[in-house]
């Protein structure tokens, strides 16, 4: 790096914060917490050492609660850090999701990892290189504004220099954090805003040890689980002799309905988990909802009911109304490796080694469904398989520790089967939502009316009271039931994620319809409601165009007046030259749609180009662009790649996706009863960003897939003049469409 | 019983029956991580090695019916210092998110290359059609392989 030495521009701050540090640190913490709240995840961590260490080589170690899901959140957030701190990224490690090390900063979820902890890591280290100029300037008997700083180390105009090493021996970190010193200036920062090669990228493709089912400790057993056969099934009677003539098996664990096995070795645990299934009897469970009539049955059951927005004005007379429903199905997070973790009993604690998106809240209901206590038990994060929302992750962990708790002192490496993964994961929810919209003579729309149901997008652990909302806890021999189905509140709302608008209409009603009871378990999936909302509102602003002859892209212009919305519309029509009014061919055709997710978050605008073949009724996306403007730019290259991701995985839900299931139970239990999209039918995807970088920094992960999912739709109607309105476009919903 | 297995270019003995899929032994007797259980069906490709230079599926193929086929895993091809082109594209590319599939991205890519050393993109993608991704990095990998493949020609 030849980066100048930064001439010291903060003195004023770091004055003002050694006073306030002081009235904090004597300040109960009463009174402190009457003071203004910190941002982003400080709020509840309010300690500077909580957040990171100076260690003696002059290296530093960050502290997070966000962990990795194969977003590249920890290389973006040693971006920021090591900015801050103007130390080298290798001289910058990170330490995340540890109940025993980092603080508790909730889930990595709902895009807000960059907007929370990067915010909290970005104070917590401007204020730590204050302090240790601050100190160095007292050793060397000069001012702060006189001296420099260049990677860690601490330079006098005379020559003298200190390296942080030198300098943390004398240093407390502990206390409060102020918010107070001035994060960098933009034009200061060498990494924040460039495209920096992710860490963990080499030793994935090298067969590095990078997945918590890379896990190997001294004396570690296998182990693995037997699920009832549906839903609720309780087991009556199991012989377990043919599984304990299986070599190797070191125990066989029944706990109620909770069934499992440990082996010395893992396929030995196959071959012992397959003898179990053919000796268990369960009886009971609950029955499904008849397939064929799922969104008629969803829409009848019990319901809160909500208005999330109303707006009212006096306008011109409607001239025209159009009404339409749009339906998606319970879809599956689909991980590509099954959930797995590993777990230690030993001297009364439990380690469990866990993908979890949120340790802290996991180990609240690991240690309720095992009668610990909550100091007992130790969470570690290791990455798992990506798992785009609430998967089996903390599921399997639990499984894992009922394991352990039969074998004390050894590991347990439990990792579920392809079909328990579908089989038990919870669900995106199935969904439906009905747009109702009146346009006056001129063709502006002058009311809007979303109704959306859905079941709740959040069970994560972490239940309230005795509750419990891992899968094992509701079998075991004495059960917990699971926590009560709630609805995220606006502004990011759950199954009403983007049900509000950003358009500006004169006249609306947004109604949130939680269906209140859960036939398929359910929880958090990517985008939540976002995904159904965006695609009903922006096929819905299509079919209104297009039924008064106007351009889509100019339709949406016309009524949106968000700066930032209208310029990445207006980038991605340039892009991919669009040309107004364009009409397909009946076989080729492009369609555009919008979004800012969450209202809060990312805003992108895609155009998807569509072929459809007539013959065999598929529909392929060969091509598809995007812009994007997530705020201030972390990670250039970083943010393409989830933009990017987005808009094929969205590919995937869109034209395949759909948990298949009878009366009996779940029958989607292996990639071929649940398709997703394979290479060949990947779309090209051209990504552009729009950096705006006196902004704060949005969250990404989720912002194409809604928009990707309308374009598609779009694209077909454009081609074919035909709409689809119910997810997935499955060949034979593309055939009924043709006619 | 013991079954010997040759496996990066060294002899390995495992204490395994012979029933044992592939996979299960390069995991956990000879900790390679590089082979991920994804199905154990044969659907998704993430277990994916060489046997005798061609892609097979670890988990469904039995170690007893190896004999003296060479086994080849993305430990073989190259390491974080001195990795394969392959494994360099997919670096330089950044191709990838979570990365669980890619070591069958790669394993299965190398077979094609092999075969094939300068591919279109549409035989790249119809290679590593039996390989699932679910973070939609496919665009990615097509090019990563297509820069490796790039990347060799230039060497010989």
């Amino acid at each position: 790096m030849t980066e100048a030495a930064l001439k010291l521009t903060r003195r004023q701050f770091g004055k003002a914060m050694g006073t306030v540090v002081v009235a904090f640190s004597l300040a109960p913490r009463l009174a402190g917490a009457q003071t203004l709240k910190l941002p982003g995840s400080l709020a509840n961590n309010p300690m500077l050492d909580a957040w990171l260490r100076i260690n003696a080589d002059g290296s530093a170690t960050i502290f997070t609660g966000k962990v990795e899901l194969g977003q590249g959140i920890s290389t973006a957030l040693v971006q920021i850090a090591a900015d801050e701190l103007d130390l080298p990224l290798a001289r910058v490690e990170m330490i995340s999701g540890d109940t025993a090390q980092t603080p508790d900063e909730g889930y990595t979820s709902g895009s807000q990892s960059i907007e929370n902890g990067g915010t909290a890591i970005r104070l917590a280290c401007a204020q730590a290189r204050a302090l240790l100029v601050d100190h160095a300037a007292e050793r060397l008997g000069l001012s702060a504004e006189a001296l420099t700083v260049s990677e860690g180390v601490i330079a006098a105009p005379d020559g003298r220099k200190l390296g942080y090493g030198e300098l943390v021996a004398g240093l407390d970190l502990r206390r409060e954090i102020t918010a107070k010193v001035a994060p960098k200036p933009l034009k200061e920062l060498t990494f924040v805003g460039r495209s920096m090669p992710r860490r963990d990228i080499p030793a994935k493709v090298t067969g590095g040890a990078a997945y918590v089912q890379d896990v190997r400790l001294p004396g570690m057993v296998h182990g693995r689980v037997v699920r009832p056969p549906r839903y609720g099934a309780r087991l009556d009677t199991v012989d377990d002799a043919a599984a304990k003539a299986v070599p190797g098996v070191v125990a066989v664990v029944r706990d109620g309905s909770f069934l499992g096995v440990v082996t010395e070795r893992e396929e030995q645990a196959v071959k012992a988990r397959d003898a179990l299934i053919r000796a268990a009897k369960w009886s009971g469970g609950s029955e499904l909802p008849d397939p064929t009539r799922l969104h008629e049955e969803l829409i009848a059951l019990p319901t809160q009911s909500s208005v999330v927005s109303e707006k009212q004005a006096t306008v011109s007379p409607a001239a025209q109304t159009f009404e339409a429903t749009y339906t998606r199905p319970y879809m599956a997070h689909a991980s590509i490796g099954p959930s797995c973790a590993v777990a230690q009993f030993k001297d009364g604690s439990l380690t469990v080694w866990t993908h979890s998106q949120g340790v802290f809240p996991l180990r609240r209901d690991i240690a309720k469904a095992l009668k610990l206590d909550v100091g007992a038990v130790r969470c570690v994060h290791a990455e798992g398989s990506g798992c785009y929302g609430h998967n089996g992750a903390d599921d399997v962990a639990l499984d894992a520790a009922l394991l352990a708790r039969a074998v004390p002192e050894r590991p347990v490496r439990l990792q579920w089967m392809r079909d328990d993964e579908f089989a038990w994961e919870p669900y995106g929810s199935a969904m439906i939502a009905r747009a109702k919209a009146s346009l006056d003579a001129s063709g502006r729309i002058v009311d809007w009316d979303h109704e959306v149901w859905s079941h709740t997008h959040s069970t994560r652990p972490s239940a309230p009271g005795a509750d419990n909302n891992l899968l094992a806890s509701w079998y075991v021999a004495e059960p917990s039931k699971p926590g009560p189905p709630t609805n995220i509140p606006q502004p990011a709302g759950g199954g009403d994620r983007n049900a509000v608008p950003l358009y500006d209409f004169p006249n609306q009603r947004v109604v949130n319809h939680l269906i209140t009871g859960m036939p398929l378990r359910v929880s958090a999936l990517r985008t939540l409601g976002a995904y159904t909302n965006v695609f009903a509102i922006e096929s819905f602003m299509d079919e209104l165009a297009v039924a008064t002859e106007q351009d889509p892209a100019a339709f949406r212009l016309a009524h949106l007046s968000d700066r930032r919305a209208r310029e990445v519309l207006e980038v991605v029509t340039r892009r991919a030259a669009w040309k107004a009014g364009e009409k397909g061919d009946g076989v080729r055709g492009r369609g555009i749609a919008f979004a800012k997710y969450k209202n809060l978050a990312t805003y992108v605008a895609v155009i998807a180009e569509v072929e459809i073949d007539r013959k065999s009724a598929r529909i392929r996306v060969p091509r598809a662009f995007a812009a994007a403007d997530a705020g201030q730019i972390i990670n250039l290259d970083g943010l393409a790649n989830q933009i990017e991701g987005g808009m094929i995985q969205s590919t995937s839900w869109t034209l395949h996706e759909a948990v298949r299931f009878d009366r009996d139970g779940v029958t989607s239990r292996d990639w071929s009863s649940y398709p997703i999209l394979t290479t060949p039918e990947a779309p090209e995807t051209f990504v552009t960003l729009i950096d705006h970088n006196q902004e704060k920094p949005l969250g990404a992960g989720e912002a194409s897939q809604g928009p990707m999912a309308a374009a598609i739709a779009n694209a077909f109607a454009n081609a074919t003049g035909r709409r689809l309105r119910d997810l997935p476009f499955t060949p034979e919903r593309v055939q009924v469409a043709l006619g | 019983m013991a079954i010997s297995l040759k496996v990066n270019g060294l002899q390995r003995s495992v204490p395994a029956e012979a029933d044992t899929p592939l996979l299960y032994v390069l995991r956990n007797d000879l900790a390679l991580n590089g082979a991920k259980f994804g199905c154990g069906l044969s659907q998704c490709g993430a277990c994916t090695v060489l046997l005798d230079g061609r892609a097979v599926r670890s988990c469904v193929t039995e170690i007893g019916t190896i004999g003296e086929a060479e086994i080849t895993t993305i430990e073989g091809l190259g390491t974080v210092d001195t990795p394969h082109p392959l494994q360099q594209a997919f670096i330089d590319l950044q191709a990838a998110q979570c990365g669980y599939c890619i070591n069958g991205m790669i394993m299965t890519a190398k077979d094609l290359l092999d075969q094939n050393p300068h591919p279109t993109i549409t035989e790249v993608r119809e290679a590593l059609a039996q390989n699932l991704c679910r973070c939609g990095t496919h665009g990615r990998i097509v090019r990563a392989v297509l820069r490796a493949a790039q990347n060799m020609g230039k060497k010989t």
